[in-house]
């Protein structure tokens, strides 16, 4: 059980120091979470923090390989608006 | 006829008794603050519409993380060419960011003040701002320390920020509804949950309110920070002002929103039209009865570096800084004598200024405010007004390079200062920022020439003066009803705005327009 920071992610720390587990280091050309730390706030918080955080949509994955926040679901922007 | 100087005065006759030192001039409201105060912002690029002229200021890029949404921001958006709130080139951690700071104020010795101001919120990223505070404060103390804030998380941080070298603060606040801040912003990051909708805007306001009073309490200025927002919050801000006044904001900088699709804001991309030069005037005018507005904002980087207007950030990239060797005391041993010198200066043309207007006021000369006089100062009373000979007011763009002179190319300007004559005398408007027209070609995309940009940003203005203006321009200027005029290089701004006006004057140019007469009627 363990989220994913994928390449979309802008480096901007929101997330780094609200890990419980310290789970999440700075890294070239993002951040990175250890699988093996990762608890996804299981035990500390109701809500994985990283995601909760995080205000770009798409670059934090579940372990689904999912979006925790899917296109549209943080700026509102319609998915067509966010296509063109 | 001579007239007086005045700014940032209301363009009407203010709605409802304006109180004593509100609605001043930018030099008439210093005069009027209590002098600790005055102190403080006297040599304060962004307090001081005067200071901008003179004073640099520079931003350091250590407060990446947010813990709020804005529609009118993108945090993926990182662009060299643009200057706006949000954007840097580079990301510093706090020591390298120290080290900037003190290349720059040894290199730049008009610096007075250095601000933290994002890209993200200073206030979501505590560690890392108060770390590069604490590190100036000791190695740079006669440097002004500033944060700009969205004000979610600033009542836990009051105690701290009034232990450093800060005596200002700016919030950013954008309404006092929740159902205004619904349409604003969409989430915050609130005690380890994410909110969105009216919840999330009622937490921010009662946050920002909370820390604008704490603020006050301990004797910090705070600026608030509008961005007008048409449709949304235009109407809202002049209830904003009254309430930040009444909190005891010092001074409220009412901004265009920047909504350029490309930026892929969610305003952007929804079609979200910024105000028009018009509606921006009106709504800081219709605030001026209420309160200080700020005019010459230029909504800079989070990175921006030297005077207002201008950005030097590309000579201070760190691989550049390390190269540098500084000789930290002797830079603030300068710095001192450069402050002192543009102190001097200010402080000369300040008394010059008011024995100017000491001898209109003898000779008793009708439309003449002096800046002591009665709440109503700025603006003759109507009894007056009938007696003046009939004259609109005339608005003038200036190019300037800074000095408060009229020192810069038409063709190298990459902004103008808007200046309002009047019959009561010269105000500041505010800034339009083009494309200098020498770097020529076309701009992006639309085949439209820098030409065409300055002329149509220009739009209302019926003088541009220049230190000196080109044979090519001339004619599409003219044509636009835009007279250019090189005969004041190097005048101070609004003596030459003056004399300019009063040539009008006498060649019968400012005669009532037809429909303004029949409004009077």
């Amino acid at each position: 059980m363990a989220l994913e920071i994928i390449e979309s992610c802008v480096n901007c720390w929101a997330c780094e120091p609200l890990c419980p587990s310290k789970a999440i280091h700075e890294a070239k050309p993002h951040f990175l979470i250890d699988p093996d730390k990762c608890t996804e706030c299981a035990g500390d918080f109701e809500d994985p923090q990283c995601a909760t955080i995080c205000p770009i949509e798409g670059a934090i994955l579940n372990e689904d390989g999912n979006a925790m926040n899917p296109p549209g679901s943080l700026t509102g922007i319609p998915l067509q608006k966010l296509a063109a | 006829m001579q007239l007086p100087v005045i700014n940032n005065t209301a363009t009407e006759a203010p709605k409802s008794g304006c109180s004593a030192g509100s609605c001043g001039s930018t030099d008439d409201q210093m005069n009027h603050l209590p002098e600790h105060i005055r102190q403080k912002v006297f040599n304060h690029p962004c307090y001081s519409e005067e200071a901008h002229h003179y004073f640099a200021r520079m931003h350091v890029a250590v407060a990446p993380a947010c813990n709020i949404q804005c529609n009118y921001c993108n945090r993926k958006y990182d662009c060299a060419n643009e200057s706006r709130p949000g954007v840097v080139s580079e990301l510093h951690h706090p020591d390298q960011a120290v080290k900037k700071v003190l290349a720059v104020a040894a290199t730049i010795p008009q610096m007075t003040v250095l601000g933290i101001a994002g890209p993200g919120d200073p206030l979501a990223n505590p560690e890392r701002t108060f770390s590069t505070f604490r590190q100036l404060a000791e190695q740079a103390p006669d440097i002004k320390l500033c944060v700009s804030t969205n004000g979610l998380s600033l009542p836990e941080h009051v105690e701290e920020l009034s232990k450093h070298n800060i005596d200002h603060v700016t919030i950013t606040i954008n309404c006092v509804d929740p159902d205004v801040g619904a349409q604003i912003y969409p989430w915050i990051f609130w005690k380890n949950k994410r909110i969105k909708g009216r919840e999330a805007a009622a937490i921010l306001i009662e946050q920002q309110q909370k820390g604008l009073e704490m603020l006050v309490a301990r004797g910090i200025l705070v600026k608030v920070n509008s961005v007008m927002i048409p449709g949304v919050n235009d109407k809202h801000l002049e209830e904003v002002s009254k309430i930040v006044k009444s909190k005891g904001a010092f001074l409220h900088n009412v901004m265009p929103l920047i909504s350029e699709a490309e930026h892929g804001t969610f305003y952007g991309l929804t079609g979200q039209r910024g105000p028009t030069h018009d509606e921006l005037q009106a709504l800081q005018d219709a605030c001026a009865g209420d309160m200080n507005m700020m005019r010459h904002c230029r909504q800079c980087r989070a990175d921006a570096v030297g005077l207002l207007g201008e950005d030097r950030g590309a000579e201070f990239t760190m691989d550049k800084i390390e190269a540098m060797e500084i000789n930290y005391p002797e830079a603030m041993k300068m710095r001192a004598e450069v402050h002192a010198a543009i102190n001097e200066e200010l402080e000369s043309k300040r008394l010059a200024k008011e024995a100017k207007v000491q001898l209109v006021n003898i000779q008793g000369l009708k439309g003449s405010p002096s800046p002591q006089s009665s709440p109503a100062s700025g603006r003759g009373s109507n009894s007056e007004k009938q007696l003046l000979i009939p004259a609109r007011p005339v608005l003038m763009a200036v190019a300037t390079k800074g000095g408060g002179v009229i020192n810069e190319h038409f063709g190298h300007a990459s902004e103008f200062l808007i200046y309002e004559a009047s019959s009561e005398g010269v105000r500041f408007i505010g800034h339009r920022k083009t494309i200098p027209y020498c770097e020529g070609g076309d701009t992006c995309g639309d085949g439209e020439s820098a030409l065409d940009v300055t002329i149509r940003e220009l739009a209302g203005c019926e003088v541009v003066l220049c230190s000196k203006v080109g044979y090519e321009p001339w004619g599409p200027l003219e044509a636009a009803g835009i007279q250019p005029n090189g005969e004041h290089a190097m005048e101070a701004i609004e003596d030459a705005v003056l004399k300019v006006y009063d040539e009008m004057r006498v060649a019968g140019k400012l005669e009532p327009k037809l429909d303004e007469q029949q409004k009077v009627a």
